[in-house]
């Protein structure tokens, strides 16, 4: 029998949800992007998609680790179907009450066109109908899922993600290939995959995975579990290395933009990981170091810098930038020498907010130009090639891959070193940590000053690509989305940071700078922060969590498998001997 | 009150505590010290010699001046309340909270803009204040909850970041959310009745009467969260918690509960705190709550965080630095539009207070019982 | 001269002096046993020692400097290193990591060396991890071979203290001040222990300080033994002495006056 009060319940979650989305304009604006042409739009997709797995989850039942969930089909998706119907109805009733009362004033989301949005432009009463009986079908295919065996729900997940995923790279595809003819084959006109396309990638799909079944797993689990000096491990580095090289000579200039603004956020993001994922220091002003690279590059290069104006070339002006980072890197670090975790962030925060008053306000508008910012600032000075620039993209992208190959390469060798080892240490227990010997001082000082000049350099190279700098590229939307990044990827895993940088930063866009799809730009922070909310809750270690760090957060699980468990405690005590 | 709890779970053994001998952090934290001395004594002086020389701000200015940062320092100390009572309990700096006090004004404000509409603003202010009171705690409070629930409570004992990081993604969420519903807009409250507008005789020191309301309305506030928190048994039951979950737990309190009436309080205060908000400054939008939030967070601390009466203290004087210290001390040093540099104030204040007293003035000195 | 001599330490947390003004002294080569009821400043007299805790008066005289009022890794690297009762290993990091963070005060590559991978840096870590792995063998075949890579949280107790005595044997100490090394073992395995910290004294020239509750261990090992109560000292001498003094028998068993 089916769980009414569950039912319920989870359909009116399901029913604010999508009201919720319909509300801010969301599937309103999605909907301009055609995913499947012409069945879905990426609004649906997204309306339809909550509304799917509130259902899987409202027929799943509660998750017990021990025994798998036993789900009848028909249970299941009458579960669905009733979650459905109640989502449907109160979306329904939401978006009546909206057509009755103008509240455009006060919401300025909730128009006609966010009905229509909702109700496939068939609007009052036709489209509620329609909402209804997709919305049952959605929840009954969601509510049956957990019923399907292991296999088919892992078929249905491959294609629906592959599939997804190639509709997605729709502007990536038809950025690299010439031939519109070749591209249309794939790509309806008007956007989004042709119905046929979908259904070969589907087959290829199906077929492959059954063909290639478990290999790639056995692949990565190799992977990871091969020594870091092995071949296969420097294999993947010399092809991940190589594709650097080729893939900005394929990209147009749009998507070798993207490329430079996600190596950028990798920088920083590696950066950030040494202080945050390494040694353990909550840093949330890290946007601060930021700005000391691209203000101190500004005023070195810039002909144009009011007061100071030197007019270094990009690679003179370096070192001074480094000079500069790593003393504001001791002015950040050490008053907070003392300090708790929680009081750092906080105070970090700070330091960077100031950071950004003071480079806008009219007492410094003399050397960093206040709100007018600093304007052109050269290029770097490349031999052979001359000056490159932000009009120059596909050359400036080599430039950051090349500070980003060498920022993984200082993490890396330090993560394994003396300082990684006292970084570690100071991470697990600071007053342990201090009483073995290690100076705590000089080693969240060395974090800091790392960590800041990383950050410089990011900036240095963010001021010659733009060509100018305004206060408003620097204010703690940065410093939170560097570590969304970070946190997305795994604490103290360079993959992690390399692979949450592409797919935060490529797909929805940075701080200050569009990602892949458009769409995203008025949604992204949301998405931010409903990610971190998410990870923390979810899965705190990241996606390609450092093996060290999974192993901190779940320590209590397993600390608990070796000793209150009385079988581990009998093998260790058979390892013992 | 609620402190004693900061001092029992601090693991770490008391950096504060520790007193080596002169290394240079020491040394620069005390050139910190020096320098922030010299610097208020110079720019006070300077401030001083101006106002000797006829120029600056007159006495009547300094008196608004004064007036109206207090009665911004009474509203941080509303919102910081909420910090407090949320650090006292669980340990961890609720970053959304900040937030909470958005959604109050923003809400707040469409109840507002209707009782505009049907004339009731102006013919009836009090019971139109008293509605938008209402709907502002209402939303302040469920939102602080929603957020309880969804967010904090699945990571009740995990370390203190941890949360800490949600909060920050909370914090974010709900801004954008609120970005999503009501536009990225500045909205405007409408003007605040005329009687309020009116400056009142105060032991013959006239004061704005809105400025007045609002000192009031903060002053009502505290006694009634003061008589909550330590007549009620909710109250008791809520220090308990403060004290020791588990020893709580097990004295049969429902810890859960508890923790959701803290964050409910806190919440209803950050509502009383967004009207007083839409009195003083009349200006909304998805990002209002940010600056204000790390301000009440810095009051809280000023205060010394868990302490109540210490959050008000604490806003209070908070709203005086950042009130009149750009012009009491920065104008004196010769630095131009000193009114930009307020929240450098601000921020400032907050390093200061982090770095040279974190227990505040009205907190405990953490850990300093410990013994092995 | 004795190695460690201290004169006069107080140490007040409140209005409970732990400590009140404790004169010890501790020649090269020798095992000290520091006994005494609970609550009596054991504990507190190791974590001033360390510099975990600043004294409020006395003088820590070690190889002829007054230590008290140094950082505690300043102290570690003098040559004073010590475990805690409550065995605070890093539980994250590998077995032979926690050894190899106790030579960081003993090398000294730093960031440059790191990123350039001198032929010094290569050569120092080699060091580092040959060291960590002959500490560790100094308990037989218990912390080696594959142990070497497991995260320290999976260990047993026991071998959890062996590894936190060999983490401080890293740091190359002269003096080792152990917090009751033996607490949580079972027989076999406190003897096995007594008998590794007499290794120490004979075989590695160490000079130990044992807090210790275990009789037995307190009488096979201690070359003097020490008896604090209160936050004073009230007996010293050897183990016999020590054992027969009227005023140490009434700190473990309360005044029969009292009791009466």
């Amino acid at each position: 029998m089916i769980d009414f009060k569950r039912s319920i319940n989870f359909g009116l979650l399901a029913g604010v949800s999508m009201s919720f989305l319909g509300s801010i304009g969301m599937i309103e604006t999605f909907n301009a992007r055609t995913l499947i042409n012409p069945i879905l739009r990426m609004g649906d997709l997204f309306l339809y998609g909550t509304l799917l797995a509130i259902a899987y989850f409202a027929a799943r039942g509660e998750l017990n680790v021990l025994e798998q969930p036993k789900v009848e089909k028909g249970t299941g998706m009458l579960t669905g179907a009733a979650v459905g119907l109640v989502a449907a109805v109160f979306t329904s009733l939401f978006l009546l009450l909206i057509d009755s009362v103008n509240v455009v004033r006060f919401f300025p989301n909730m128009d006609q066109s966010m009905i229509d949005s909702l109700t496939f432009e068939q609007g009052i009463p036709l489209g509620l109908l329609l909402l209804a009986a997709a919305s049952v079908v959605v929840g009954a295919v969601g509510g049956l899922l957990p019923a399907l065996s292991k296999e088919v729900r892992k078929s249905v997940w491959l294609v629906s993600s592959w599939v997804l995923s190639i509709a997605l790279l729709e502007v990536v595809v038809s950025d690299i290939v010439e031939n519109r003819s070749a591209i249309r084959l794939i790509y309806a006109p008007g956007g989004g995959l042709r119905l046929w396309s979908v259904a070969v990638i589907a087959v290829l799909v199906v077929v492959l995975s059954r063909r290639y079944e478990g290999r790639l797993g056995a692949f990565t689990t190799k992977v990871k579990e091969s020594d870091p000096k092995s071949r296969l491990r420097r294999g993947i580095i010399a092809l991940a290395i190589f594709a650097a090289i080729v893939l900005p000579m394929l990209l147009g200039g749009i998507l070798n933009e993207l490329l430079i603004n996600v190596s950028l956020l990798i920088l920083m993001g590696l950066g950030l990981n040494i202080v945050v994922g390494l040694a353990g220091l909550l840093d949330l002003g890290y946007v601060a170091f930021f700005a000391v690279g691209a203000y101190g590059m500004a005023v070195l290069t810039s002909p144009l810098s009011p007061t100071i104006s030197p007019e270094l070339s990009w690679w003179l002006a370096l070192p001074v930038v480094l000079v500069l980072a790593t003393f504001a890197g001791l002015l950040v670090g050490t008053p907070v020498i003392r300090m708790r975790g929680d009081y750092l962030a906080i105070v970090t925060l700070g330091f960077g907010e100031i950071v950004r008053i003071l480079l806008l306000s009219d007492w410094f508008t003399p050397v960093f130009g206040g709100s007018q910012g600093i304007r052109r600032i050269p290029g770097v000075q490349v031999p052979f090639l001359g000056e490159v620039g932000g009009t120059r993209p596909e050359l400036f992208v080599y430039l950051t891959t090349a500070f980003v190959l060498i920022a993984a390469y200082i993490s890396y060798r330090a993560q394994e070193s003396r300082v990684g080892r006292s970084w570690a240490a100071m991470r697990e227990d600071e007053d342990v940590a201090e009483a073995i010997g290690i100076s705590t001082v000089q080693a969240k000082l060395l974090a800091f000053v790392t960590g800041a000049i990383v950050a410089s350099f990011a900036g240095a190279l963010f001021a010659a690509k733009v060509g100018a700098v305004f206060t408003n590229s620097f204010d703690v939307l940065v410093s939170i989305v560097i570590l969304v990044v970070v946190i997305v990827g795994g604490m103290g895993s360079i993959p992690g940071v390399v692979v949450g940088a592409f797919v935060l930063i490529g797909v929805l866009g940075g701080p200050k700078s569009p990602g892949l799809l458009q769409e995203f730009a008025e949604y992204k922070l949301l998405f931010y922060g409903a990610i971190l909310v998410v990870m923390m809750l979810k899965k705190p270690e990241g996606l390609l969590p450092s093996v060290r760090r999974s192993r901190e957060l779940h320590q209590e699980d397993m600390a608990q498998d070796a000793w209150l468990d009385k079988e581990a405690h009998l093998l260790e005590d058979r390892l013992e001997v | 009150m609620l402190p004693r709890q900061v001092v029992s779970n601090t693991t770490e053994t008391t950096a504060s505590a520790r007193r080596f001998r002169f290394n240079w952090v020491d040394s620069f934290l005390w050139f910190i010290r020096v320098a922030a001395i010299i610097t208020i004594v110079v720019g006070l002086t300077g401030t001083i010699q101006n106002f000797i020389a006829g120029e600056g701000p007159t006495v009547t200015q300094w008196r608004d001046l004064f007036v109206s940062s207090i009665s911004t320092g009474a509203m941080y100390g509303l919102v910081a309340l909420g910090y407090s009572m949320v650090y006292g309990v669980l340990g961890f700096i609720n970053f959304a909270h900040g937030e909470v006090f958005m959604s109050g004004i923003m809400v707040g404000w469409v109840a507002a803009t209707l009782l505009f509409q049907y004339g009731l603003w102006d013919a009836n202010p009090f019971f139109s204040l008293a509605v938008v009171l209402v709907i502002a705690m209402i939303t302040s409070t469920l939102i602080a909850v929603l957020t309880e629930k969804v967010a904090y409570r699945p990571l009740r004992g995990a370390p203190r970041l941890i949360p800490l990081i949600t909060s920050i993604g909370v914090s974010f969420f709900l801004q954008y959310a609120f970005a999503g519903l009501f536009g990225v807009g500045l909205q405007t409250y409408p003007s605040p009745p005329g009687i309020l507008g009116r400056d009142i005789n105060i032991l013959g020191v006239p004061i704005e009467g809105t400025k007045l309301l609002v000192i009031v309305v903060a002053i009502l506030a505290m006694i009634a969260l003061w008589y909550f928190v330590t007549r009620t048994k909710t109250g008791r039951a809520m220090r308990a918690v403060a004290e020791d979950k588990e020893i709580a737990g097990l004295m049969g309190i429902n810890v859960d509960r508890t923790i959701i009436m803290t964050f409910a309080v806190g919440g209803a205060m950050a509502g009383v705190g967004g009207l007083l908000w839409a009195l003083l400054f009349r200006n909304v939008q998805f990002i209002t709550g940010f600056l204000p939030g790390i301000k009440a967070f810095t009051a809280a601390v000023l205060g010394g965080i868990g302490n109540l009466p210490g959050a008000m203290l604490g806003g209070v004087l908070l709203g005086l630095f950042e009130g009149m210290g750009p012009l009491l001390v920065l104008d004196g040093l010769g630095i131009p539009a000193v009114s930009q540099l307020k929240d450098a104030v601000a921020f400032s204040a907050l390093i200061l207070v982090l770095v040279f007293r974190p227990s505040g003035l009205l907190g405990e000195r953490l850990g300093s019982e410990e013994r092995a | 001269m004795p190695l460690l001599e201290i004169r006069g330490l107080t140490k007040a947390f409140g209005g409970v002096k732990a400590l009140a003004g404790v004169d010890f002294h501790i020649d090269e080569g020798t095992i000290v046993s520091v006994i005494g009821p609970n609550g009596a400043g054991k504990t507190s007299f190791f974590n001033v020692i360390s510099g975990l805790f600043q004294p409020d008066a006395g003088e820590i005289i070690f190889d002829g400097d007054n230590l008290a009022h140094h950082e505690p890794n300043e102290i570690t690297r003098r040559g004073i290193a010590r475990t805690f009762q409550n065995v605070r290993l890093f539980p994250n990091l590998t077995v032979l990591e926690n050894v190899m963070v106790g030579q960081h005060c003993r090398t000294k590559e730093g960031m440059w060396g790191t990123i350039l991978q001198t032929k010094k840096q290569r050569a120092e870590e080699a060091m580092i991890e040959e060291k960590a792995k002959e500490v560790l063998s100094f308990f037989g075949t218990r912390l080696t071979g594959y142990r070497f890579d497991q995260p320290a949280f999976v260990l047993s107790y026991a071998n959890r203290r062996r590894l936190e005595i060999a983490r401080a044997m890293a740091t190359e100490p002269k003096l080792l001040l152990l917090d009751e090394p033996t607490a949580g073992m079972n027989p076999r395995e406190t003897a096995e222990l007594t008998e590794l910290i007499g290794k120490l004294r004979d075989d590695r020239d160490l000079t130990v300080v044992v807090i210790e509750h275990d009789m037995k261990v307190v009488r096979n090992v201690s070359d003097r033994v020490v008896v604090l109560d209160h936050g004073v000292k009230i007996a010293e001498g050897d183990y016999d002495e020590v054992s027969t003094n009227e005023e140490v028998i009434e700190a473990y068993l309360g005044r029969p006056a009292e009791a009466g």
